[in-house]
């Protein structure tokens, strides 16, 4: 089953600079919600966003993770950036 | 007053062309992708959902209706789950792995979550507009 945290360090490791937010928000394992900063999604959609998070997990969307809900920023775009909180 | 037109039901059966053909159906031949293709061309605001937008059957789905809902914006709607291979031929389409899918003037706007964000910014009534 996966974790928020296992969620987290895949995203973080597939998009280089990315950071992650990750929260089962039905605590059973299966959905979840991530609010993901990464600077290379500078320039691209919202859809193309998206789909850079989705393509980490492929086939397990829809499987094993039966939901992910996805929020996708820019550093720039941070709403209260906290110093030394991105890197 | 209903804002929202009746759900749209994909054509399965293979089209007239093919079936009064003499040729067989290549192996690229997909009636199912074909139907998608061709609901998503005729209506200019069109989702793809779990359920219908009266009675939708996830909550997902159900907040994506209730966006377009709000703006009262005319929209076709196809039930994804009648039939497995609907959502598998659509995902293929789009590129886009998660049911619901808004698709406005034959391009993909997004899933629940770019279209609930598109809402809160005004940005989805622009584009509807």
């Amino acid at each position: 089953m996966p974790s928020p945290e296992h969620i987290k360090q895949r995203i973080e490791a597939a998009i280089p600079g990315a950071h992650a937010e990750v929260e089962d928000y039905t605590g059973g394992g299966d959905h979840f919600r991530a609010i993901i900063t990464a600077a290379s999604f500078a320039g691209r959609s919202r859809i193309e966003q998206h789909r850079l998070v989705y393509e980490v997990f492929e086939d397990e969307i829809g499987g094993a993770i039966h939901a992910l809900s996805l929020k996708t920023q820019t550093p720039e775009q941070l709403p209260t950036p906290e110093p030394g909180a991105i890197t | 007053m209903s804002h929202t037109d009746p759900a749209t039901e994909l054509p399965m059966a293979p089209r007239a062309e093919s079936a009064g053909s003499a040729t067989r159906p290549g192996p690229d031949s997909n009636p199912i992708r074909e139907a998608i293709e061709q609901v998503i061309s005729e209506n200019r605001v069109i989702l793809f959902m779990k359920g219908t937008p009266e009675a939708p059957a996830c909550g997902f789905s159900a907040r994506t209706v209730a966006a377009l809902q709000a703006l009262e914006v005319p929209f076709a709607a196809v039930d994804v789950l009648p039939d497995a291979r609907i959502r598998a031929e659509l995902s293929l389409i789009s590129e886009w792995p998660t049911i619901p899918q808004l698709f406005v003037g034959g391009q993909l706007i997004g899933g629940c979550d770019i279209v609930c964000e598109m809402y809160e910014s005004g940005e989805l009534e622009q584009a509807l507009r």
